[in-house]
């Protein structure tokens, strides 16, 4: 019986970890998407390239790991605030096909770039001192980094639900997700809302692309290989909502450590299947509105 | 007045007709498959495919440029098809014929239900749904190894001759003839569907579908019947590479062939029916070409050609031919 | 009385539908009479093309039933309906604009008789399908343009075509959605003439703000305020009602 609740206690706490690595990394998109209507397949793209950022900066310049986030985040946001205004901003309210089109293409490069600058291998992602080895918990020990990610990812959680709920630019965030004209109607500079929203989001996910470079190996098939699950979380949480990603990304992490724990020959077929069902009976998402 | 009337209504069918007469271009896609296989007998292996992968794109053109359904797992039913007809090669079933309508069946039938399910749905969850069916499958046919052969592929295919009497030779001759016979018969009955009521039809629910709801048209219904067709074609499609190149792993459901052909259709031009013919060929020859030479490159640039295509050509080779011949027109 | 015994040709009981907060139909009970010539009007955000949206199937009420001729099609679809006989046309012209005129009505009647599917023969072949288009055109005056694309033609004419696409679907209740929205009152006319000299066994349902055009074609109006009925009744009934006066006139009523 121990045994078991050993296992799930395992299970909670590695999945956990997982699902705020992809929680952080796919709520920018959940926004982006339900407050400019595109789909960004390229997404992955600033994760994959925050990961880079960080792990570079880290190994060949001996930057310190908390440094190494902030330059990738504001690298990654700067960049993607210049995608925003060159290229996604002439397709919003367009045809949805050439929205795709266009990130394919982008993932497209950024493979080529990735595997240019830094070879097919995966970097390598050594934590900084503090935060290897094994932390004691009280009733058991675990490793200290996921530790770390989950206490990370749960101050970034609330800070960012606090800022959505609190502050006037989440209000204007949560006006115009629900009702855009309107919220023009209202003087909303939503042009400049987009650009800062998209920043914002492409940030946290280099953010987590970074943080996360252990339980998603930076290398330059990321963006592509990596997208299902980004995709999972966004359609399944909610397109447009903070907290529906947060439950997919909760119900994912848990699922497929659990899957890769206990059926590793089902692999990922089951949280295929469960997507799909759970898109089928809640097509907007689970906290979608109708 | 009568006479008047008559004369407009016989003007009117007339026009119609003209519609889906054959034009003598419509040849030329034909001539050119003859030419070059005179012309380039050495690159006959790099025809079949190009061939088969046409069968592909039209399938892909069908269910997007006329049905107006984005797909992102399109490979699920060519990957459907190709590991039907491999696994009846691979178990003493080789006869190639057969295979095509075995696999045309079994891709029909996944098409319907994955149809059924993914149809009900619309946008972002649409897109996802027609990804998830891909995905689950390619998951499913890696972890079925033994049975599929997993990445490293399906070993001891064996495929019989044509009919019996054509056997597949080392140089090609036959695979590309038999790619090509099929890629005829599916072109001419896609030409047929597409002019027909219900072609013209899928167009309407495309542009306007709140018109066609209100005309009485059942949108579902036409949807499903596309998607199904489609999913067909793309399995037979799957059969002809996996039958020429005896050979089939579980790239055939990838997420990368499920791409690859949106940006051969667009290449060329989607919802125009010719977009396929152009598009892919032209795409699958600079792949040969360069992609052998740095792979790495090859992605940047069609990467590249995908975003500017998107911004400027929108409407592909196709689209280009269009807008110069206005522009000839209008100095006449 | 001789209404109740016979089924009416459209009848809401209780018909109910919300968006949140926001009620659009509270608890509708409407009859159609068989060859009515029956107007709904109401300002705006009344929830008039709501009702339509109900009857005709676009929207799923909460509550409530949708009977034809005493059938009841509330589970049925739009193009279900439609093959019932439930047609209508959109206060926003939505044809076919590349189409010639002709083509759109034949799309229409080719539909309708169950042609529209066809898999296995060319577009524009069958013969007595144009012929029949072509009829509709001629009874509405539209047969010289009937070659022309849609998008070529004088928006007054488009409105007519949109109800020829309408009659090319056989309706039993016709629902008309502002029939003379948008167009200059010089065109307006052949409007007003067109929906005067349709079938009198069609059961009509017009919306309108144009008062002129509703008065001179209905014989029974409907006003509908808030997602409610507020009052029905002839004519000359409606037009001397205080309440209604209020509600289009405001102040002015008492000025």
């Amino acid at each position: 019986m121990s045994e078991i609740l050993s296992a799930a206690v395992s299970i909670g706490f590695f999945g956990l970890a997982f699902a705020m690595v992809l929680y952080l990394i796919s709520v920018g998109l959940s926004v982006t998407m339900g407050l400019m209507g595109f789909v960004n397949l390229a997404h992955g793209v600033f994760a994959m390239f925050g990961g880079y950022a960080v792990t570079t900066l880290m190994n060949d310049f001996g930057m310190p790991f908390w440094l190494s986030l902030i330059c990738a985040v504001v690298i990654v946001a700067a960049i993607s605030v210049v995608f925003e205004r060159v290229l996604y901003r002439r397709l919003y309210g367009g045809d949805e096909l050439d929205q795709v089109l266009l990130t394919i293409g982008l993932v497209f490069m950024s493979v080529a770039v990735a595997k240019y600058f830094w070879g097919p291998l995966a970097q390598l992602f050594q934590p900084p001192p503090e935060l290897r080895g094994q932390v004691d918990l009280g009733f058991r020990e675990f490793p200290a980094y996921r530790t770390f990610l989950i206490v990370c990812g749960a101050v970034l959680v609330t800070g960012l639900w606090l800022a959505l709920d609190r502050t006037r630019f989440g209000a204007k965030i949560r006006a115009a997700v629900d009702n855009l004209r309107m919220a023009q109607a209202v003087g909303i500079n939503t042009s400049g809302l987009f650009t800062i929203a998209f920043a914002l989001g492409s940030g946290l996910a280099a953010l987590g692309g970074g943080l996360g470079a252990e339980l998603l190996p930076i290398y330059p098939g990321y963006a592509t290989d990596y997208l299902v699950y980004f995709l999972i979380v966004v359609s399944v949480g909610g397109l447009g909502s903070i907290r529906g990603p947060f439950l997919a990304a909760l119900l994912l992490g848990i699922a497929d450590t659990a899957f890769k724990y206990l059926l590793p020959e089902i692999g990922s077929f089951f949280i295929y299947a469960l997507t799909l069902v759970l898109l089928m009976w809640r097509p907007r998402g689970l906290v979608g509105r109708s | 007045m009568a006479a008047v009337a008559e004369h407009i209504v016989a003007s009117a069918a007339e026009t119609f007709a003209r519609r889906h007469r054959f034009r003598w271009y419509e040849a030329l896609p034909w001539l050119v498959a003859l030419a070059a296989y005179f012309a380039f007998p050495d690159y006959l292996a790099l025809g079949s495919q190009i061939i088969a992968t046409v069968l592909f794109a039209l399938s892909v053109d069908l269910v997007l440029g006329y049905a107006g359904i984005i797909t992102l797992g399109q490979a699920a039913f060519f990957g459907t098809g190709a590991y039907a007809a491999g696994l009846l090669a691979a178990h003493g079933m080789g006869a190639p014929v057969i295979g095509l309508f075995v696999a045309a069946a079994v891709a029909a039938l996944v098409g319907l239900i994955s149809g059924i399910v993914v149809l009900r749905t619309h946008g972002l969850t649409q897109l996802m749904m027609t990804l998830m069916v891909a995905v689950m499958l390619h998951e499913a046919a890696n972890k079925a190894n033994t049975v599929t052969g997993g990445a490293d592929g399906l070993q001891g295919m064996e495929v019989s001759p044509v009919f019996g009497v054509f056997h597949f030779d080392l140089y090609g001759n036959t695979a590309y003839f038999y790619c090509l016979v099929v890629l005829f018969i599916c072109w001419f009955l896609m030409r047929r569907i597409v002019h027909s009521p219900f072609g013209r039809s899928l167009t309407g629910i495309r542009e306007t579908e709140a018109r066609m709801h209100a005309i009485g048209s059942p949108v579902f219904r036409r949807r499903l019947v596309a998607y199904t067709i489609s999913a067909a074609m793309a399995g037979v499609s799957g059969a002809l590479v996996a039958q020429t190149t005896q050979f089939v792993a579980t790239d055939a459901l990838g997420f990368e062939r499920s791409g690859n052909v949106l940006i051969m259709l667009l290449l060329g031009g989607i919802g125009r029916l010719y977009g396929a013919f152009i598009g892919v060929p032209l795409y699958m020859i600079a792949q040969d070409r360069f992609a052998a030479i740095d792979p790495v490159y090859w992605y940047f640039w069609i990467g590249l050609l995908l975003v500017l295509m998107v911004m400027f050509a929108r409407g592909g080779v196709l689209g280009i031919i269009d807008r110069v011949g206005a522009l000839l027109r209008r100095r006449r | 009385m001789s209404e109740a015994a016979t089924p009416a040709a459209l009848e809401t009981r209780g018909l109910c539908k919300n968006f949140g907060a926001l009620t659009v139909a509270n608890s509708i009970d409407f009859r159609l009479a068989r060859g009515a010539r029956h107007a709904l009007i109401g300002p705006n955000g009344a929830g008039k093309t709501s009702f339509v949206n109900l009857v005709t199937g676009v929207l799923h009420p909460n509550d409530g039933r949708i009977l034809l001729d005493g059938a009841d099609v509330t589970p049925l679809s739009q193009a279900q309906r439609v093959k019932r006989g439930i047609v209508r046309t959109f206060q926003i012209t939505t044809l076919f604009r590349g189409l010639s005129v002709l083509e759109n009505v034949t799309l229409a009647v080719s539909e309708r008789l169950g042609s529209g599917g066809d898999i296995h023969r060319p577009a524009g072949s069958r013969r007595h399908i144009i012929d029949e288009a072509y009829g509709l055109l001629e009874r509405l005056g539209l047969h010289d343009e009937a070659l022309r694309p849609v998008k070529e033609l004088a928006y007054g004419r488009q409105r007519l075509v949109e109800i020829a696409v309408a009659l090319g679907l056989s309706p039993k209740v016709l629902l008309l959605d502002e029939p003379a929205a948008g167009v200059p009152s010089s065109e307006s006319g052949t409007i007003v003439d067109t929906i005067e000299r349709l079938p009198a066994e069609i059961a009509l349902l017009i919306i309108e703000h144009d008062m002129d055009l509703v008065f001179r074609l209905a014989r029974r109006i409907t006003v509908l305020v808030a997602g409610q009925i507020l009052v029905e009744g002839a004519p000359p009934e409606i037009a001397a009602d205080a309440r209604v006066r209020q509600v289009y006139l405001g102040e002015r009523a008492h000025a």
